[in-house]
């Protein structure tokens, strides 16, 4: 049976690679967006402990507190996919976060920083950096945390949501912004 | 959907279908005449614009890859991607911002005016600013220019608000919501622009100008245009007299063709046009067709540019509403007291997420970075836009190194920065920091200099054959039925967005097409 079917591969994934979730809260302006405010993203290579080790890798390249967990858990799942893809970028993977450590994950932020700055210059370390910025700052969970309202032609534009709609210095005179004058 | 046969010497061969070869394949079959336009990319509709960055990006731009050498930003920052073009149907008029400032009357005498500056190709351009202006006038009617014509400006966007108040604190005069080839109201059977900020993803309601969906539907409706999608020119061919004879060319489905032309206008952008005529080199032409001046390819220009961005304790919401709606013109002109020759704009800009981290700020991690992100909200931005010194060795070659998918070598450009250069663009992004700080910024930004999105000069018009590749019109000197029809012609940057100069150009040289016709000189 299907379920069954799709319980089993579970189980056997999970026998050599992990998976992160986590719970959206209540109170999140995601908590509109999602349909479930229960999230798990799956590994395919990585082990939880790679993974957690990678999660804050990442969150010590871009620490945005109240960012919610499931943003950095796609940046977790791109690098986890592209591990999978390619035995290169797998073992350039697997290495580098055992350079890291177990403690990693464990260290204060300062110590964290300290480490990454050692293997600044490695592929390793670049391009977990450029994921992290290709996917971090691409999705609706980051949109919504930054304020970024995205493409507006489905709505209408921004010409009725508020593209002049800035208050706080004066307003453009009609000569700098109509015709020019004559 | 008119066909012409792969034998018929009477048809014109166009490469490249954006501003230059979109516009030429419109005034040539609408005056009568059979056009094959060839374009490397699809063709894609406002239906099928994609409007997430990402995708759109793959959807529209020039992917394969070029090598590098020399000494400016994008040889480190983007080494395989010096420069931001499209490879679709409309080329790049489809993800431009549709800023179409003029040259000014000093820009075109550069040479004369800014005298020997050494270590350049300095020129003076072979026609007069008087008569550009006429094809100017033309081509701002055509393309639905903002603030000319009596077409009303772009209502100024909450960025704008930030730069105008900046601008105007520091002096400057000569603040605007800029002149965009931008419906600003329905005109031209296109709609108006209602402030999406996706103009780089391609317009989803034609308020912007695109060959894609004005001049390129019409010169199909004349019955006299073939368009020929992602079909790729490889060589331009010539009989022993040297006149070209047609065009090699990969079709859609990879199989080499023949196309025979009376006359051909390559207009692939300053990079592909050099790059096809340096790989259509022949006994007779050895050093590239057309090239016994030895100017091909060299002479590149792209603009000095990066981005300046303020964060301030309030919002902005930088990303809505037309992109390039804000110029600050004042430093466009001819100043050496500021330590250096030619001048700059300063326009509006802003950058979605994720582009502003890719592209627009400098490299970085952790909590600084981070903090720049997390006042997206609070950001306006500018980009700075200035003439670049040509040099001689600031050049398109052929890649030594990399190949095609056709097995044909790609553009290797070679861009070494003249002292000129660098002082130009510190003036330029303190300027842009200075405009920022006047409303109290609490924090400015500088990116490093992006991918090039304006090519220009590396087949220059000169009067003299030893000095530039074409003549006045853009007619090749060597090869009298081979016309450049795009950026390549500009003989120096100036510091105007270059699309507005290559459609004047382009309208003016199919003038001189058709007389040149009908006096059976072509």
């Amino acid at each position: 049976m299907p379920t069954d079917l799709s319980l089993d591969r579970r189980q056997f994934v999970q026998g050599v690679s992990g998976a992160i979730g986590g719970v959206i809260g209540a109170m999140s302006p995601l908590a509109a967006l999602v349909p479930s405010r229960a999230w798990a993203v799956e590994m395919r290579v990585l082990t939880n402990a790679q993974a957690a080790t990678l999660a804050a890798m990442i969150h010590t390249i871009a620490p945005h507190d109240g960012l919610d967990e499931a943003a950095y858990a796609l940046v977790v799942g791109a690098l986890d996919k592209d591990a999978a893809a390619s035995p290169e970028a797998g073992r350039q993977m697997t290495a580098g976060l055992a350079s890291l450590g177990v403690e990693f994950q464990q260290a204060v932020e300062a110590e964290r920083v300290r480490r990454l700055q050692a293997i600044e210059s490695s592929g390793f370390f670049q391009s977990v950096r450029l994921k992290t910025v290709l996917v971090l700052y691409s999705n609706p969970i980051a949109w919504a945390h930054f304020g970024y309202q995205g493409e507006a032609f489905s709505k209408g534009g921004y010409l009725f949501r508020g593209f002049n709609d800035l208050k706080w210095l004066p307003e453009v005179p009609p000569a700098a912004s109509g015709p020019e004058p004559q | 959907m008119t066909k012409f046969a792969l034998n018929d010497e009477d048809v014109v061969v166009i490469v490249g279908s954006g501003a230059g070869g979109g516009t030429m394949a419109h005034e040539l079959s609408r005056r009568g005449h059979k056009v094959v336009l060839f374009e490397a990319g699809k063709r894609q509709s406002l239906a099928s614009f994609s409007q997430n960055p990402g995708e759109a990006f793959g959807q529209l731009t020039w992917l394969e890859p070029r090598t590098q050498s020399g000494t400016w930003d994008p040889v480190k920052n983007s080494p395989t991607m010096p420069a931001w073009h499209c490879r679709t149907v409309g080329g790049t008029t489809v993800h431009w911002t549709a800023a179409t400032p003029r040259l000014r009357p000093y820009e075109m005498k550069a040479r004369t005016t800014y005298g020997d500056v050494p270590g350049t190709s300095l020129a003076d351009w072979p026609i007069e600013h008087a008569e550009l202006k006429r094809w100017y006038r033309v081509a701002e009617k055509r393309m639905g220019v903002t603030r000319r014509n009596g077409n009303p400006g772009m209502p100024a966007s909450n960025n704008f608000k930030v730069m105008y108040a900046g601008a105007r604190r520091l002096g400057y005069k000569r603040v605007h919501t800029n002149f965009l080839a931008i419906n600003s109201r329905a005109r031209d059977d296109r709609s108006f622009c209602i402030q999406q900020g996706f103009c780089v993803q391609g317009c989803k309601t034609g308020a912007k100008w695109s060959t894609l969906y004005t001049e390129i539907p019409r010169a199909e409706a004349t019955g006299k245009l073939d368009l020929r999608i992602g079909s790729f020119v490889t060589r331009i061919e010539h009989d022993a007299s040297g006149r070209a004879t047609g065009v090699v060319y990969r079709d859609a489905e990879g199989r080499e063709q023949r196309q025979k032309a009376r006359f051909i206008c390559v207009a692939g952008n300053a990079i592909e046009s050099a790059r096809l005529l340096l790989l259509s080199e022949s006994g007779r032409f050895p050093h590239g067709l057309a090239n016994s001046s030895d100017q091909l390819g060299r002479n590149y220009c792209h603009h000095l540019t990066g981005f300046v961005w303020g964060i301030f304790d309030k919002p902005v919401s930088m990303w809505r509403g037309a992109v390039l709606a804000g110029v600050v013109e004042d430093e466009n002109v001819f100043n050496p007291k500021r330590g250096f020759v030619g001048g700059y704009h300063l326009e509006l800009c802003a950058l979605d997420l994720p582009t502003l981290p890719l592209v627009g700020l400098r490299y970085g991690w952790g909590r600084d970075f981070a903090s720049i992100i997390d006042n997206y909200r609070n950001m306006a931005g500018l980009l700075i836009n200035g003439e670049d010194m040509p040099r001689p060795g600031n050049r398109i070659t052929l890649s030594k190194t990399v190949k095609d998918p056709h097995g044909l070598p790609v553009a290797h450009i070679n861009c070494e920065e003249h002292p000129n250069d660098i002082a130009l663009r510190t003036h330029a992004l303190n300027q842009g920091r200075r405009i920022y700080e006047a409303v109290g910024a609490k924090r400015t930004l500088f990116s490093e200099t992006p991918p090039a999105t304006h090519q220009m000069g590396t087949a220059r018009m000169s009067v003299d054959p030893g000095q530039g590749v074409t003549d006045p019109y853009g007619r090749c000197h060597d090869v009298p039925n081979l016309f450049i029809s795009d950026g390549s012609l500009h003989t120096t940057a100036g510091a105007a967005n270059p699309t507005l100069t290559i459609v004047s150009l382009v309208l003016r040289q199919a003038d001189y097409i058709s007389r040149e016709i009908a006096a059976n000189r072509l």
